[in-house]
């Protein structure tokens, strides 16, 4: 099937070549990191991860919302979503890769990274972070592959996939799960002290994944007028609904906690965020208002059914939504979380140009292998006469 | 044959880089063992000469383990005499000519171990 | 034809892996022949503890100079660079009351204990959180309680930073060797791309030497074994009211201050 790469129109190559383009600026920038270190970054000894670990978690939750298709199409019998699935699990493929590229640009000594896996140690969560990304990875690259091959074939997919379909569900649960206990088994860092991390991360995941997806697809049906039907894209939109309401409630009730209860260490997180700590205002205070008043419209958008089955407003809602949940989750999460400081102090952090530059590479990237994996994808359905 | 005046050429492309080390080597001038500048007034290392030429790496890398981890940090040579464990207060105080010494035989050997990054090489070789 | 060309692939391509595999195990087995006859001992000199602990009185600390004297023996004794971003690197430093005591513990403290400048170091904890995340077991708990790194193994992921509660590490954020002045040749620096911390001077122990800070500090911080009653820092605990940092997190930490 990978021979669907090699025919493609001329506008298909220059797409790539333009992300091509935009990934080598990211190694270059990458490279001056090797040589210099992490120097070249805007963190520091008290705020020390920044971007590239904000992204590898707002990616897993990307990779993780494959599954708001799969389940529904598989435990539900959903049909209207089997002509999509294929391109969820596409995109978990990539969006998996992308968190692997941003942990690996986020290491101070890349080239020792195997002594993950030659000194393994359970009692780290990271352990097992990389076992089940790697997992989901072999997972997602195989279901995809054999479906879409059976599909080519106009058979049914073999039975025994169906195992690793049923796993892909509950693995797709573990990914998140597990990338919220890096941030909530944490002793001092109030802001991830919490019991509905998991639950949390998971919403958000839900809500952005899939609408990441939908505004891809709709996209998509614009450049090549593949469409998944109307009825599935209305499903889909609903599910996001869901998902955003419960990622807003919960942030609520985080709120609640910390304010109600009155203990000093659980708002400090959450005022400096939204007004500053100690009068001292970040830049980050508008992002999180911004974020904010944009996932209360996307709500307003999504929730009323006459407005939700628009397809007009629809990709601005879901736009809306994408940004909100990012900056929630890719930049207020590890701000916060850092911010005030085991001192109860505020360092500030802001990403630097060659820090924003490498992320932007990694994104270049992912797009990349998403367009080639999506390509194959459609030019098969081309054949099968499943377009 | 199909596709000959495509396939022999990349045959032969093929096999002349696969046999790349091959035919440099042969182009090259021959490997000699570096002249190294060994400790004057020492006249054994801690272990047989030979065997340190071959596993110096190895023996390093377990001295780190049972120093740093084991905390054991006395080293008990084949012939019984003790050494305190530590590669810049017991190798590099013999060894101390850096340049002439590790530098000269990793570099015709085209290895650089990065232990200089963190240990301090001995004073006169900076 | 194309099902047996298939095939053929599958299997050559099976081969080729299997023989790297062997290859690649065999060169493993190869390094892992041991050497000559050679045993492996702790030092005769070393001093050992069940608990190692600190005891840090801060009322025979008083002039900038005190602390002074501390952080230049500690930092100097381990080629801990000074750099003046704040991607900086300390092991000992000094902040003030509401920093180092970030439990509020008295709204009306006496104005000297207050502004009063409080040594921070890493508390060598009973339940470390950097050890717990670490995911390669550089940073480990000693049998006598310190907390070390091992920075040949360090991969620079800083879970560890983000896990220690009482900012006690630092990360190379570049090379720190442009960042000191004068290097002491019996002690290694580190390299860009791993994290660092206080080792309780685990490298001087081990030679029968107290930490540098204690040495430096003429008798104001007392260095002992916290399981044997008899040790300095039991005594002092023993005789004085004595606080830690954020006990409530369950760290047990290893360093105790008399206020």
């Amino acid at each position: 099937m990978i021979e669907k790469v090699l025919k493609g129109s001329p506008a298909f190559y220059i797409w790539l070549l333009f992300l091509g383009g935009i990934a080598s600026l990211g190694v270059f920038a990458y490279i001056f990191q090797l040589k210099y270190g992490l120097t070249i970054t805007g963190m520091s000894r008290d705020v020390s991860w920044g971007l590239y670990i904000s992204q590898f978690t707002y990616f897993v939750g990307v990779a993780a919302s494959a599954v708001m298709l799969v389940l529904p199409a598989y435990f539900h019998h959903y049909k209207k979503f089997k002509k999509m699935i294929i391109l969820g699990e596409f995109m978990a493929i990539s969006a998996v890769l992308m968190c692997m590229l941003f942990i690996v640009t986020d290491m101070g000594q890349p080239q020792r990274m195997l002594n993950v896996i030659l000194h393994p140690t359970p009692n780290s969560i990271m352990f097992y972070d990389m076992m089940v990304l790697m997992g989901y990875l072999f997972i997602n690259a195989l279901v995809g592959w054999v479906t879409l091959e059976a599909e080519r074939h106009d058979v049914d997919p073999p039975k025994r996939i169906k195992f690793f379909i049923y796993l892909s569900v509950v693995w797709a649960f573990s990914i998140h799960t597990v990338t919220a206990f890096l941030y909530a088994g944490l002793p001092g860092r109030h802001y991830w002290l919490t019991a509905i991390m998991a639950a949390r991360f998971l919403s958000s995941a839900f809500a952005s994944g899939p609408a990441i997806l939908l505004l891809l697809v709709i996209a998509l049906r614009r450049l090549t007028g593949f469409d998944p039907g109307r009825e599935a894209i209305q499903t889909l939109t609903k599910i996001i609904t869901y998902a955003m309401a419960i990622n807003v409630f919960f942030f609520l009730l985080e709120v609640f906690t910390a304010f109600y209860s009155g203990m000093p260490g659980h708002q400090h997180p959450l005022t400096f965020l939204f007004v500053g700590h100690d009068g001292h205002a970040s830049w980050v205070v508008g992002w999180m208002w911004t974020a904010a008043v944009l996932a209360i419209l996307s709500l307003c958008l999504l929730i009323p059914p006459q407005i939700r089955d628009n397809e007009r407003v629809l990709p601005w809602a879901l736009g809306i939504l994408v940004i909100a949940s990012w900056i929630d989750k890719g930049l207020g999460l590890l701000i916060g979380g850092f911010t005030p400081n085991p001192f109860e102090t505020v360092t500030e952090y802001a990403p630097t140009f060659p820090e924003i530059l490498v992320t932007v590479g990694v994104y270049a990237i992912g797009l990349m292998v998403l367009s080639v994996l999506w390509k194959i994808a459609l030019d098969v359905k081309k054949e099968a006469g499943t377009f | 044959m199909y596709n000959g005046k495509y396939i022999i050429p990349g045959i032969v492309i093929f096999v002349g880089l696969f046999t790349f080390p091959f035919w440099s080597n042969l182009l090259t001038p021959k490997y000699e063992r570096p002249q190294l500048a060994l400790p004057a007034g020492q006249k054994e290392c801690i272990e047989p000469a030979e065997y340190m030429r071959a596993e110096h790496m190895h023996i390093l890398d377990v001295w780190r383990d049972q120093a740093l981890r084991e905390g054991k940090r006395a080293y008990v040579a084949s012939n019984g005499k003790v050494w305190d464990i530590s590669l810049q207060n017991t190798c590099m105080k013999c060894h101390a000519n850096k340049a002439d010494f590790c530098d000269k035989c990793h570099n015709s050997n085209s290895v650089s171990p990065y232990c200089w990054d963190c240990h301090v090489a001995p004073r006169g070789n900076q | 034809m194309s099902t047996t060309r298939r095939q053929f692939l599958k299997i050559a391509g099976l081969s080729v892996f299997g023989l790297g595999a062997s290859t690649a195990l065999d060169a493993a087995d190869a390094v892992a022949k041991d050497m000559p006859g050679a045993k492996y001992e702790v030092g005769g000199k070393h001093l050992a503890a069940k608990r190692w602990a600190m005891v840090i009185d801060t009322r025979k600390l008083e002039s900038r100079e005190d602390y002074a004297r501390i952080i230049d023996a500690c930092h100097k004794v381990h080629n801990v660079p000074s750099i003046p971003t704040k991607q900086e690197i300390k092991w000992i430093w000094t902040d003030k009351y509401d920093r180092v005591f970030t439990d509020d513990m008295s709204q009306h403290l006496s104005p000297a204990v207050r502004e009063k400048d409080y040594l921070l170091l890493c508390n060598h904890c009973e339940n470390p959180p950097c050890v717990r995340v670490c995911p390669t077991k550089a940073t480990f708990k000693r049998a006598d309680g310190i907390v070390v790194m091992d920075y040949h193994r360090c991969i620079g992921c800083r879970f560890c930073m983000a896990g220690c509660p009482y900012g006690a590490r630092s990360f190379n954020f570049g090379d720190p060797r442009p960042y000191l002045k004068e290097v002491n040749p019996a002690f290694p620096t580190r390299m860009r791309g791993v994290v660092e911390k206080c080792t309780f001077c685990s490298e001087r122990l081990e030679v029968g030497l107290l930490p540098a800070c204690v040495e430096a500090s003429n008798g104001a911080i007392l260095f002992g074994d916290l399981d044997d009653p008899n040790s300095p820092v039991r005594k002092a605990l023993a005789e004085n009211f004595s606080i830690r940092r954020k006990p409530s997190i369950g760290t047990q930490p290893g360093v105790y201050y008399i206020v």
